[in-house]
């Protein structure tokens, strides 16, 4: 992983300890017999691999007019503000694709956003470390380092990422987002961290259970009570471009 | 070694001072330009989110490659002991940093954030292809002065062999770099291949010395001095092995990608059915830049021909600069395959379609910048210091 | 010789003077005149600092900002203490009606300062200049 920009390096040893002693507490209230739903850490704790944050998509679930997921990801984070352009330059962090089985004919629609990797090829390849991979397993840029290159947006296979075209005004308060930085999903990453004490939601596993068919499930793919580690160990699931050995942190199924 | 009279330049000429207005004023032209894109944005240029390396790379990328491959002559010199290639080792060394300095403006330029160089100079992921080439650049550029100067300064002339070897291996290592660039992307199958890296070191080789023998016979034939057959001919023939060597590695890479059923899709794309970047790949790459070049250089009545050499050697400038454009662009043009056995049948973000490219004026102009920055500096070098020859004529210069 | 040496040394003098005196009397001016911001008012005039002493946070914001930045992107830390997000919720200010005005805009709170001060401000080419809308 990348240094830290700041010479006051934080006390790793110090967080891991406060952050393995309030996941024991945590797991200590909880009552026995009830399925258990990841909280999120404390605002003021490090995250840690003790989690690993991740999505199981139903395409079985998911309806081909149905845009909710997408929807709220632009209001939560802000980007379709583009004002100039084309629309191939604009930002997309999270889009529909109709998908048709050559030989079987079979048809069906999934979103597809980053799918946060374990081995994630973007931060591989970034040169100054920009992209890289939290602990809990959210795959997000440091737009403070980011020199917009695009490398890490030749080596993405999903497509997942955006580079900024122009100058933006009135971003979002918790999406900085601006003119020559690469961009996407981030997982909500500051939804999870500021939902202490209580089962985080991106955007678009929210508006998928309220607006939509229920077809994306949010959940923490280390604890083996979620929700998420629940169906994947009972059901089918793959990953999108498995033969790439990638152990994506976004799961599908039925597709 | 023998006793080389080296001489500046005149650089009074007409011609002289035309060339370097014109240079001058590409360079200004192009300043404003990536001006222009910086502070719009890279809504202006042609580049976009599924296209998002452009012309800028192509030229950047090219001057690179060029560079180090520039060097060669003399490598071939120092390292392989060519006496013939020796009195030409200066000149080498001058247009290699030139090159690469006019290449990496431009890539530092095209950045998103250019304003962030030294976050780039200073903040490293070791595991980046990208940022063991930051270390290759610099470190050519350094090794490079240092063998020049090994070269020019007759107290340390001893030891200009062992810096010629460490260039060389250098050298080499820059160019495999600059192609695993792309042959690590794992994610593209037009990239994705361990050939990239050799197929590079070959084209350096070619895209160099085209780039060195034009520079030379410029130079030669505007300040008046003797140029020798034999230096000439022996530089010509050497070009046209490269340039057989650039389509055995065309021919290798495209095989291995045939051999996979799941590459047939590009294959087809590229070779056949892909518009533009088949015409490219065909007559601007194939036929243009290199089995022409070959012709003109090998058949007797026009290999005798210092003109004919010269257009030989632009085509094969061309050729290579196409060459790059079908592995970029077309690289990109063609769509990821997310879903393998599916079809896309609609998408939000341009899925499963071939996408499309017409560059700017400003990307070109920033490009063309790259050319001139490395032409005026070889202009200025040789104006004020003893890089060429006085005369390169054949009497008693035989190897 | 000696006498236009000290000619040059004087008028560089009185040139260095005339630009550092005011410097230092427009920093003064600023605790006066500045937009402090809606909350900042109101918490000033109940007789409550910032998160630090004035003087520190005049000197050293840029570092807190810098530490917390790091250990919000880094480590998903997200405390309101030192964060971004905090500053603008309480220095931004309000119109006339009711809509808050870019805190990097003219007079306002970030930008008055930096302006005065010369130092170049690039935090809100990506970050937000207003808090959420009411």
């Amino acid at each position: 992983m990348s240094k830290p920009t700041s010479n006051d390096a934080p006390d790793f040893a110090r967080r891991a300890f406060v952050a393995k002693a309030t996941t024991a507490a945590g797991a200590a209230v909880v009552a026995p017999g009830l399925v258990v739903t990841a909280f999120a850490k404390p605002a003021d704790q490090p995250v840690s691999a003790k989690t690993r944050w991740g999505m199981l998509i139903d395409a079985a679930k998911c309806a081909a007019d149905c845009t909710a997921c997408v929807d709220s990801c632009g209001d939560q984070h802000g980007w379709r503000d583009e004002s100039v352009g084309r629309p191939e330059q604009h930002a997309q962090w999270i889009r529909k694709v109709g998908l048709r089985d050559t030989a079987t004919g079979h048809v069906t629609s999934v979103p597809v956003m980053c799918q946060h990797c374990e081995t994630a090829p973007c931060a591989d390849v970034c040169p100054t470390g920009a992209s890289y991979r939290r602990p809990d397993g959210i795959v997000l840029v440091n737009m403070h380092t980011c020199i917009g290159c695009r490398y890490c947006m030749m080596a993405c296979p999903y497509k997942a990422r955006s580079f900024v075209h122009q100058t933006l005004t009135d971003q979002l308060p918790d999406t900085p987002r601006g003119k020559g930085c690469v961009e996407s999903c981030n997982l909500c990453a500051t939804l999870i961290d500021e939902s202490s004490g209580t089962a985080p939601q991106t955007a678009c596993s929210a508006a998928c259970q309220k607006d939509g068919n229920g077809a994306i499930v949010f959940g923490d793919l280390n604890d083996p009570n979620s929700e998420i580690s629940q169906r994947l160990k009972k059901e089918p699931s793959e990953q999108l471009r498995a033969d790439l050995g990638l152990n994506t942190g976004v799961r599908y199924q039925h597709v | 070694m023998k006793k080389i009279d080296y001489r500046e330049i005149q650089g009074n000429s007409l011609g002289y001072w035309v060339l370097f207005l014109l240079f001058g004023a590409i360079i200004a032209v192009a300043a404003g330009s990536a001006y222009y894109m910086e502070h719009n944005g890279h809504w202006v240029t042609g580049m976009d989110n599924q296209i998002v390396w452009g012309l800028p790379h192509v030229f950047a990328i090219f001057l690179i490659v060029a560079a180090s491959g520039a060097l060669n002559v003399a490598s071939i010199g120092t390292v392989f002991r060519k006496e013939g290639y020796q009195a030409l080792g200066r000149l080498s060394g001058l247009l290699a940093i030139a090159l690469l300095i006019g290449g990496l403006l431009v890539l530092v330029l095209d950045l998103g954030r250019p304003d962030r160089l030294i976050v780039a100079m200073t903040v490293y992921n070791f595991k980046s292809i990208f940022a063991w080439n930051i270390f290759l650049y610099t470190g050519f550029m350094v090794i490079t002065g240092v063998y020049l100067w090994f070269m020019m300064e007759r107290k340390m002339n001893r030891f200009y062999k062992p810096a010629g070897f460490v260039a060389f291996v250098w050298r080499l290592m820059l160019t495999t770099g600059t192609g695993s660039i792309f042959g690590f992307i794992v994610a593209r199958e037009a990239f994705d291949s361990a050939v990239m890296a050799p197929m590079f070191v070959v084209m350096s080789f070619s895209f160099g010395l085209a780039a060195f023998l034009l520079v030379l016979m410029a130079t030669y034939t505007w300040s008046d001095r003797p140029l020798g057959n034999k230096v000439v001919f022996r530089l010509k023939n050497l070009l046209g092995v490269f340039c057989g060597a650039v389509l055995y590695f065309t021919l290798v890479f495209h095989i291995t990608a045939l051999y996979a059923t799941e590459h047939h899709g590009f294959e087809h794309f590229l070779l056949v059915g892909g518009g533009i970047f088949t015409q490219l790949f065909w007559i601007g790459h194939v036929l243009l830049g290199n089995l022409l070049p070959i012709a003109l250089l090998y058949w007797s009545k026009t290999g005798s021909s210092r003109f004919w050499i010269a257009v030989a050697s632009t085509l094969v400038i061309l050729g290579g600069f196409t060459q790059i454009y079908v592995i970029l662009i077309g690289g990109q043009a063609y769509p990821l395959d997310i879903f393998p056995g599916k079809e896309v049948v609609s998408g939000g973000f341009f899925e499963g379609q071939i996408n499309s490219y017409s560059p700017s004026p400003w990307e070109f102009l920033l490009g063309m910048g790259g050319v001139s920055v490395a032409m005026i500096m070889v202009m200025i070098a040789i104006k004020f210091l003893r890089f060429v020859p006085g005369s390169l004529a054949d009497e008693g210069k035989a190897a | 010789m000696m006498q236009q040496v000290r000619y040059v040394l004087l008028a560089v003098a009185v040139l260095l003077g005339g630009w550092i005196v005011p410097t230092q009397q427009a920093a003064a001016d600023i605790d006066e005149d500045i937009a402090l911001g809606a909350k900042a008012s109101a918490a000033k005039e109940r007789g409550e600092g910032c998160v630090e002493p004035t003087e520190v946070m005049r000197s050293q914001h840029m570092k807190f900002l810098l530490h917390h930045r790091d250990e919000t992107v880094l480590f998903g830390i997200r405390t309101k203490k030192y964060s971004l997000k905090n500053c603008i919720s309480c220095h931004v200010s309000e119109d006339q009606a009711g809509n808050y005005i870019r805190i990097n805009s003219e007079g306002q709170f970030c930008q008055e300062c930096h302006e005065e001060a010369a130092v170049h401000l690039d935090c809100f080419q990506c970050h937000a200049t207003t808090p959420r809308k009411k």
